[in-house]
């Protein structure tokens, strides 16, 4: 017997055609006669434009046609839209200002779209678009979302009065206020999450056609749920009814998030593709995506935790603002409240958590989910606020921890969640393993000696995928369900393709869902071929993101199952035994207890050929298809730990270890999960230590616009991960699976900031941790204690 | 990019002539400044007259108690010439500390000092080790050559053939890299030459400057401590997202002594 494939660490099919520079991108189509699209963008964060003159520019040498809102407004092209309703506390719907796809007489951000010039190369249509007069009357801006509400600040849209999107709630309030009555102790924390800028290595690109025999058009793009992309521009946005517009993801160079929403260029360059009669071409420049991708991130929180006497948790209070930018992007609105509120009770058995959120315009770019959406951001302040307590009770923060973790299951939580299966405890402990922590005090006393201030710092997360059951979701907003489908046709010689509703854009599935199939039938995985991202040829399914692709995994293994039960039916007649006689072994089915067989190929040509079994009561061909809904969310949780050293001379700040052990249930192959574990703490490590998107206060001018100001993680800014891994399996699903993308990004922030605080000895600390930001912290406490 | 034509002459006379031929021409070397501009549509030169094709303009050699480098030479060929790391190792680590090593391979000396960029890694290098530029039309001091923000005493047309660094009797660069960019957020170069101590700056204001009090306290005594709690003003110091001016005060002091203490 070989090995079961499922569970093994096969390499990727996939990364031959990547390194080898096969892959097969959106800026790698090219279509007859195409013409290349260039948006001119708002150099202001707000203005009214007053006046906008293109007769320049449509004259303009190669130009084929320049459009704008006006255009779109009169061939009736709907705004872009935000596909989930949250009502806020008063019951009311959030209050969302229009998002056309090209601005009418405002713009609200730096880079807001005006206008598009297609013409005979990218270049013309720069130039034209150079020769295009906008007067505009500017307005004063507003960036951050404290700022946001302010009486004196500019308003953004007036559907939103104070740019207040909504004012939404969850939990159990009369309880959280009753344990702030007279706890023992309260540790109070204010704390941004700082706003990042995506950066996928592949930037946002799309070609839109039109053909003018068939009236159908076709949009190849950078997409993780090119279904999803079809019905919002189909349904809301009316270019096409859905069977006349075709969706392709091919290829796709990262997501994160980003590449979910449905974006006013793809819209633009599909609609105008009829207009100018031509396929029209736009690739995003690396500048145009730090101005419009969406970003991620971005709140300011207060929160207080209230303790008893011996460090067990009692309460749990929160006021969240959050940054939405200048409109609401595709799921902008649930990543706050659903995404986020939902978390606020950790790995730790909270009886009382409440929570308040304002969402906010600010002129700044669409905020979305970024890798983690929501999670991130409810893990980053439990865990901060946790480490807190820990130092304020004179705790270890191991042990605080342990004494409040959940421990039996299932648990309902006072925020929705109802958490099915997991061992906090042995994840913490195999972590505290790894680093070592015993001799942690050791290595602090001989960093002491090299002049170096060594920290260490813990993160407990718990996280949720899938995500839900799609009524579930449906009654708190959601305009769409997140089931996932799967369709898998036997070839009739015996080689199996599988058309899944996700999309692969980094994730591996080409060869994880291969080893579903080559596990299940026997066969060896080259003969397994995943086929998605094209509403042509795959049937309905939701896309990639929230690490959901167990739910896609599941939709396959039932998709297997019927296959299975009808070829065992066809085996029956051929080898005419009883169909429950037919067993699965080895890729041959078998008369169980004789030597009578059918290889998985021949069973496929019988299926085919129909020669021998009665195509009137099992029709021939073997093809099956499921759909599957999820029953609850996934958890995956586990420990991170970090540890620092820090030179206080210069305050750079050096990660000298991390540990990450996580439960993901069960594993299809932990080579690939090991590798969505290093590139989630990666992001995360950015995140903490790196990245920042900062707008200017009074211009709205972006200032980390280019490389030269935004830090993207460097390979040398990492240090080596030491990963395990524990295993509660998921009881929601067949395969036992919870989800691996977004882990990492969600865990490592508080831990690698909870080891710079740790370090340094100080409370109130913002990401990143810029080696300015630490030395003056340093500094603080320095000046402190010579107070004192 | 906007169009312009592309020039590539064979001698220095030949590229002098296309420049005063062309209207507002401008000379290419590794192109790792001039492109990037031309890409984001910041400048509109009418031609390009690539130097790269100039026989003699790249090399280096040991001369009259010099390294002379020529103005074409690449980054990467300084990091890894054997004589460099023999005369003149601070130079030698000061090149392969530029950029990645796409820029190292491509980006070149003279092209560095001509651009001035105020936070270059050269330009410190040059002023402290009191480097002689080379030109089409006559020598140039080092303390006269880097006259402000991305401004040099080259006339219109000029071009830098090589640079002559003496060889200093010890000399360390330490560089503070901006995060993000990798340029120097705040770089110093301290040399012991036979002229005196010689400490230049790069990063932390508009042009790279030499810092006196630090060369004074460092002739009295060559050694970490004499620098160590030299209070640098911030008040013409830069100030960005990365660092404040108060920052890179307190960092110029900082580098200053962990320069001096590697000095070799
Ligand atoms: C990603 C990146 C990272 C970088 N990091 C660093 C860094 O860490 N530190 C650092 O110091 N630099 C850095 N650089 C800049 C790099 O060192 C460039 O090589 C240098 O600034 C310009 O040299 P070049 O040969 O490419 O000149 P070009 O870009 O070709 O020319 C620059 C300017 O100099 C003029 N010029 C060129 N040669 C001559 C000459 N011989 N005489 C007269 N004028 C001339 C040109 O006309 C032009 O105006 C970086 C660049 C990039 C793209």
């Amino acid at each position: 017997m070989t090995a079961p494939i499922v569970g093994a660490a096969i390499r990727r099919k996939e990364d031959f055609r990547f390194v080898t520079g096969n892959g097969h991108y959106t800026d790698d189509i090219n279509r007859p006669g195409q013409a290349y699209a260039y948006f001119l963008r708002s150099p202001h964060a707000h203005a009214k434009i007053k006046s906008l003159n293109v007769e320049a520019a449509r004259s303009a040498k190669g130009v084929v046609g320049v459009l704008t809102g006006k255009d779109l407004a009169a061939d009736k092209i709907g705004g872009l839209i935000c596909g989930w309703t949250i009502h806020s506390k008063d019951g009311s719907p959030m209050k969302a200002g229009a998002h056309p796809a090209l601005a009418v007489d405002t713009v609200r951000y730096v880079g807001d779209h005006i206008a598009v010039v297609i013409a005979d190369s990218p270049a013309l249509a720069r130039d034209a678009a150079e020769k295009i007069e906008v007067d505009y009357d500017l307005l004063p801006a507003v960036t951050t979302p404290d700022k946001a509400q302010g009486s004196d600040a500019p308003q953004l849209h007036a559907e939103a009065p104070r740019n207040t999107v909504y004012q939404w709630e969850l939990g159990n309030k009369k309880e959280t206020d009753a344990a702030f009555k007279s706890p023992a102790h309260v540790v109070k924390l204010k704390l941004t999450n700082n706003r990042l800028i995506p950066n996928a290595m592949e930037p946002r690109a799309a070609i839109g056609e039109y053909d003018q025999g068939t009236g159908a058009y076709t949009l190849y793009v950078t997409s993780q749920n090119p279904h999803v992309a079809r019905l919002v521009m189909s349904a809301f946005i009316g270019i096409a009814p859905e069977h006349k517009l075709r969706v392709v993801a091919p290829d796709v160079g990262g997501g994160f998030g980003s590449k979910i929403f449905i974006y006013a260029e793809e819209v633009v360059c599909t609609w105008a593709s009829k207009k100018v009669g031509r396929p029209v071409k736009w690739t995003a420049e690396r500048s145009e995506s730090f101005l419009s991708d969406a970003h991620g991130r971005d709140h300011v929180t207060e929160a207080e935790m209230a303790l008893d006497a011996q460090g067990k948790m009692l309460g749990f209070r929160i006021k969240t603002i959050a940054n939405m930018g200048a409109y609401l992007s595709t799921f902008a609105s649930s990543v706050p409240t659903y995404l986020y509120g939902t978390l606020l009770s950790g790995q730790y058995a909270l009886p009382a958590v409440y929570v308040e959120v304002d969402a906010v315009y600010t002129n700044t770019a669409p905020v979305d989910a970024y890798r983690g959406a929501g999670r991130p951001e409810a893990t980053y302040l439990v865990e901060r606020i946790v480490e807190e307590a820990a130092r304020q009770l004179k705790m270890d923060p191991a042990e605080l921890r342990r004494k409040n973790f959940v421990r039996t299951f299932p648990h309902q939580t006072p925020v929705i969640m109802n958490y099915d299966a997991g061992d906090y405890e042995a994840s913490l402990d195999e972590a505290l393993k790894l680093i070592d922590y015993k001799g942690f005090p050791a290595r602090k006393v001989e960093a002491q000696k090299r002049g170096k201030l060594r920290g260490l710092g813990f993160s407990t997360y718990i996280e949720a995928c899938g995500l839900a059951p799609s009524a579930a979701v449906g009654s708190l907003g959601a305009g769409v369900g997140l089931w996932e489908s799967a369709e898998v046709r036997v070839t009739p010689t015996g080689q199996v393709e599988v058309f899944t509703g996700a999309h692969s854009h980094g994730q591996g599935h080409e060869t994880t869902f291969a080893q579903l199939v080559a596990g299940r039938f026997g066969i060896p995985l080259e003969n397994v071929e995943i086929i998605h991202g094209d509403t042509n040829s795959v049937q309905f399914g939701m896309g990639t993101y929230g690490s959901r692709t167990a739910v896609g995994m599941t939709a396959l293994v039932k998709a297997l199952e019927k296959v299975e039960a009808k070829a065992k039916r066809i085996a029956a007649h051929v080898l005419e035994a009883s169909a429950a006689d037919i067993v699965l072994e080895n890729g041959e089915f078998k008369v169980a207890g004789t030597d009578r067989k059918l290889a998985f190929h021949e069973l496929a040509l019988n299926a085919y050929t129909g020669h021998k079994f009665p195509t009137h009561e099992i029709e021939p061909g073997l093809k099956e298809s499921a759909f599957w809904d999820p029953l609850n969310f996934t958890f995956p949780a586990g420990c991170h730990i970090c540890e620092v050293e820090i030179d206080p001379e210069t305050g750079v700040t050096k990660i000298v270890a991390f540990v990450a052990v996580d439960d993901f249930g069960k594993v299809i192959n932990p080579m690939i999960v090991e590798g969505q574990v290093h590139g989630g703490v990666a992001q995360g490590i950015g995140q903490a230590m790196l990245e920042h998107g900062v707008y200017d206060p009074e211009s709205g001018q972006l200032l980390t616009g280019s490389y030269m100001d935004y830090t993207m993680p460097r390979a040398d800014d990492l240090p080596s991960y030491k990963v395990g891994l524990t295993e509660t399996p998921c009881p929601s699903n067949p395969l036992g699976m919870k989800g691996c993308g977004e882990a990492g990004a969600i865990a490592s922030p508080p831990a690698v900031i909870n080891a710079v605080t740790d370090a340094i000895g100080i409370k109130e600390f913002e990401m990143p941790a810029t080696p300015e930001r630490v030395w003056r912290a340093i500094n603080s406490t320095k000046h402190k204690s010579a107070a004192e | 990019m906007y169009q312009f034509n592309y020039l590539r002459p064979k001698s220095l006379d030949e590229a002098k002539k296309l420049y005063e031929n062309n209207g507002d021409a401008k000379f290419l070397a590794g192109g790792q400044t001039l492109i990037p501009t031309l890409k984001q549509r910041l400048a509109q030169p009418t031609a390009l007259i690539d130097i790269g094709g100039i026989a003699g303009l790249a090399g280096i050699k040991v001369a009259g108690g010099a390294i002379v480098i020529g103005a074409g030479t690449r980054h990467n060929d300084v990091a890894i010439s054997a004589d460099v790391k023999k005369s003149i190792p601070a130079l030698a680590h000061l090149a392969s500390h530029i950029g990645d090593p796409a820029v190292r391979h491509m980006g070149t000396l003279g092209g560095s000092i001509a651009n001035n960029d105020p936070a270059a890694d050269y330009p410190s290098a040059v002023l402290a080790l009191g480097a002689d530029i080379k030109t089409t039309s006559r020598t140039i001091k080092a303390d006269d050559f880097f006259t402000g923000m991305f401004e040099t005493a080259l006339d219109e047309g000029e071009i830098v053939t090589e640079v002559s660094f003496p060889i200093p009797e010890k000399a360390a660069y330490m560089k503070f890299p901006n995060p993000a960019s990798r340029y120097a957020m705040v770089g110093v170069f301290v040399a012991k030459t036979k002229g005196g101590v010689r400490v230049a700056v790069t990063g932390a204001a508009s042009c790279v400057y030499r810092e006196s009090a630090m060369e004074a306290a460092l002739a009295k005594a060559f050694t970490p401590d004499a620098v160590a709690n030299i209070k640098v003003s911030p008040g013409n110091l830069n100030s960005d997202l990365h660092g404040s001016a108060e920052y890179r005060a307190h960092l110029v002091t900082v580098m200053a002594k962990r320069a001096v203490a590697a000095a070799t």
